[in-house]
């Protein structure tokens, strides 16, 4: 019986092993991403996951020109701003068509903005769009003639550009839309590098090298992109072979990759910031020294070298240095300085009072929050004052952090992911920007002086004036200190050594059409 | 028989339809709502309220539910906004996934359960035993997620013969021997608690038996050993045995909620814990409804099994 037993359990184990396992095949890039996309219609995701996918299917007008965040034309050639600022002429590029066989022209374009803020449009159900707000400036979009298109907005909007080159101002075939209908997103077609090949529900999504494309066809004859939500699983499938690249790989991993020479590990700086926000309307944060003092108080560097474990650098103020034609060089982060932060405290009259901290227990973009947050609690006990930490699970977290923080925390843990400099001051730092206005400054910071910056800098189109704006106004925001300057993320990657030129973009986003992989 | 079974299953109606108002009403009193988890950072109350409008989700909460029923009737459970596709597609095809995950390691855990349980009991305090009961303890009390990693790690990592996860290879592959290759670690994983639990029943339960005069008969009768043990003895230690498999089919179908997360394997327990995360009301009830049907089809297997197989029952 024993034997039989022993038998049973070996052959169960062994039975199926026989084949070794498979290493990717060459010209195929096999990439781990963390979940399964919702959609690949462009104009109905919010998810960075899922625009990893589109830009390689998709073109926008504009586009981030290769290792910043700057605008550059794509499938516009060129546009003309006029004097008001209010209204973008865009010509496009010639002969450029759809993978589905349909032209691209001025009229594709209107369509897919009219169905997008349009509620009439007869494909406007095909959506819901959460990110349309993007482009509520638009009033009126106007096809001229084939390769010329005018967008009529209804006040100055600087960040327009740049908003046409995230994924939600990607330009999708008018003709699959009205063929597929509300099944557009499991039936993409765009004018990218690659072509929509197949998905396969929770298995995978293949794109196909699209040999007209019209910046040149990729040297790959195609992507996979495999979901697998579980972080540990995503690096077992890398080690054992099953991945070409994968990307958010947790910190406690990047050193084994990195002190094994069968892979590369790359890290590259974003549009992101980590930071507390700080409740200005009520003790003790209603004075600024108090708020200085805890920018003092929290030992920034030691969160970001040991909790993070270098996947983020430190904070010096509310725009990330991704922004590099934006961002203000001369700023430089609060020094850990207890001492200093005591005296801030005592200067504000803080008496040891207990103050409730939010905290999440994950949440996009939030890094380790629980770990980051008792050590800010740890620190901040050891200047006086008294921290009460309350988690919550993310969507309840965002359901107390977004109407406002006054009658319930001093203080909650926030992170944000943008594609101008503009979008995170713009909506939560002016004062016109309050939850009771529709906007996200939970903390009420109010100043004029920022306000007018802001204002002021979407309405001047020229890059360097905007850039002096929001310079100017970085540094009153650090001296003011209405939130806790915390990390800037650094995206990470790892990808097989025999992958080639592969790059990550300060986007975000996970360009891929020059990467080769000839074995 | 059949009237036996067609009222068992007109029981189950109740229950599941009670069960759907029970997970609605859990989906409606957790805080967060879809139109927060699609929008992150940037839910505004108006951008939330705009795309709720949009998502037909700023109806009151009886009139959705009456809504559903109303669909479910027609066989449509609605479509699922995290994933914009139907949810029946989604259900049936992760709950198919599920069943082939679930049903081996059933299998696996009757077979090896059933063995090591009369093993031990026929050769009670001897070595095999000790060892037995050793393993079925260290089964029972490892937590099958960790299990699974460490199975990932020897495996598929170091020694490269099985995948790491999924059902299928990602190109090539598709075939039966493919699953099997993709099936054997998860529904290892899976099966080594519910081992244990039949291991030790069986055990019980045989030790039991073999203490019964009637055995004592048998044996005095000259009858071989093995024809005591496997005709007599075990045909009567499986009636008690059975119940407790179907109980242990359903803890399979629960517990594959962390298996498939740690395999990736795109069944329904993994589709569960998404859809709740992102708030999906239409996916989880669809889900529930699936997984609680099948529950209750496992137990009445069962007790028919149960059934034919001890006449006193009949």
């Amino acid at each position: 019986m024993k034997k039989i037993l022993a038998a049973a359990v070996a052959s169960a184990f062994f039975a199926f092993a026989p084949q070794t396992q498979a290493q990717t095949p060459p010209n195929v890039l096999v990439v781990g991403q963390i979940a399964e996309p919702k959609s690949l219609d462009p104009q109905a995701v919010t998810a960075v996951n899922d625009f990893r996918i589109l830009v390689n299917l998709y073109d926008g007008l504009t586009r981030y020109k290769d290792g910043t965040l700057e605008v550059e034309p794509s499938l516009a050639e060129s546009w003309t701003i006029s004097e008001d600022g209010k209204a973008y002429t865009f010509k496009l590029r010639d002969g450029i068509t759809f993978h589905d066989g349909t032209p691209f022209n001025a009229e594709a374009v209107k369509f897919n903005f009219d169905r997008m803020l349009d509620e009439e449009h007869p494909y406007h159900d095909t959506g819901p769009f959460p990110l349309s707000f993007f482009f509520s400036a638009v009033e009126d979009v106007i096809a001229e003639d084939d390769t010329t298109v005018t967008f009529k907005l209804n006040a100055p909007y600087a960040p327009f550009l740049s908003n046409l080159a995230y994924p939600t101002g990607l330009i999708v075939s008018p003709e699959a839309v009205r063929k597929h209908g509300k099944d557009f997103g499991r039936n993409p077609s765009g004018t990218g590098a690659y072509k929509f090949g197949e998905w396969e529900a929770n298995a995978k999504v293949v794109a196909v090298r699209n040999e007209d494309y019209w910046d040149g066809a990729p040297a790959l004859e195609a992507l996979i992109y495999r979901p697998i939500t579980d972080a540990n699983t995503r690096i077992a499938e890398m080690l054992s072979g099953g991945l070409d690249v994968m990307v958010e790989v947790p910190p406690d991993s990047l050193q084994q990759f990195k002190s094994d020479a069968g892979f590369s590990v790359l890290e590259q700086a974003g549009p992101h910031v980590w930071f507390l926000i700080l409740n200005a309307r009520e003790a003790p944060f209603d004075t600024r020294a108090a708020r200085q003092a805890a920018n003092y108080a929290i030992n920034k560097t030691a969160l970001v070298d040991n909790i993070l474990q270098g996947t983020a650098d430190v904070a010096a103020g509310p725009t990330p240095p991704a922004f590099a034609w934006a961002y203000n060089e001369s700023l430089e982060p609060y020094p850990y300085d207890p001492e200093k932060a005591k005296e801030l405290l005592k200067e504000a009259g803080y008496n040891g009072e207990e103050i409730t901290f939010y905290v999440t227990e994950g949440g996009s973009g939030m890094l380790d929050p629980v770990a980051m947050g008792t050590a800010i609690q740890a620190d901040l006990q050891a200047v006086g004052m008294n921290v009460n930490i309350e988690t919550y699970e993310w969507n309840t977290f965002l359901g107390k952090v977004n109407p406002g923080l006054e009658g319930k925390a001093a203080m909650a843990e926030m992170a944000w992911m943008t594609n101008d400099p503009d979008t995170l001051p713009f909506l939560a730092l002016r004062t016109e920007a309050f939850p009771d206005k529709g906007g996200f400054n939970s903390g009420y910071y109010s100043n004029a002086k920022v306000d007018e910056l802001l204002d002021k800098a979407r309405q001047v189109t020229d890059q360097n004036e905007r850039a002096a704006l929001y310079k100017e106004m970085q540094e009153i925001v650090r001296e003011d200190a209405p939130w806790v300057f915390v990390a800037n993320w650094k995206q990470n990657a790892v990808t097989r050594a025999s992958v080639e030129d592969f790059k990550l973009q300060p986007s975000f986003f996970l360009m891929l059409q020059d990467v080769k992989k000839p074995q | 028989m059949g009237a036996y079974i067609a009222k068992r299953l007109l029981a189950a109606i109740p229950v599941l339809f009670g069960l759907t108002i029970i997970v609605f009403l859990i989906m409606a009193m957790i805080p967060g709502d879809p139109a927060t988890a699609i929008l992150g950072s940037y839910a505004t109350p108006e951008n939330v309220a705009k795309l709720n409008r949009d998502l037909g989700l700023d109806k009151s909460l009886p009139e959705q539910y009456v809504i559903w029923l109303g669909n479910l009737f027609q066989g449509d459970l609605g479509r699922s906004y995290s994933l914009n596709r139907p949810v029946l597609d989604e259900v049936l095809e992760r709950f198919s996934a599920t069943l082939i995950l679930a049903g081996t390691a059933l299998v696996l855990c009757s077979v090896f359960g059933l063995l090591a349980g009369i093993v031990s009991a026929v050769r009670q305090y001897g070595w095999a035993d000790k060892i037995i009961t050793l393993l079925v303890l260290m089964g029972i009390s490892t937590p099958s997620f960790f299990l699974g990693l460490l199975l990932i790690l020897v495996f598929a990592v170091k020694l490269r013969l099985f995948p790491a996860s999924g059902m299928y290879a990602i190109y090539g592959g598709g075939d039966l021997p493919d699953l099997f290759h993709h099936l054997t670690l998860p529904a290892l994983t899976l099966s080594v608690v519910a081992t244990g639990v039949v291991a030790r029943l069986t055990r019980t339960a045989m030790l039991e038996v073999l203490r019964q005069d009637y055995i004592r008969t048998a044996r005095a009768k000259g009858l071989p050993e093995r024809k005591v043990i496997c005709k007599h003895a075990f045909k009567s230690a499986f009636v008690s045995v059975v119940p407790v498999i179907g109980i242990q089919a359903g803890f399979v179908i629960g517990g594959a909620v962390y298996i498939e997360t740690v395999f990736q394997w795109p069944g329904i327990g993994s589709m569960l814990v998404k859809a709740i995360a992102t708030r999906d009301l239409l996916l989880v009830q669809g889900g529930v409804l699936v997984v609680a049907a099948a529950y209750v089809l496992f137990n009445l297997l069962a007790d028919v099994v149960q059934t034919l197989i001890d006449p006193r029952l009949r």
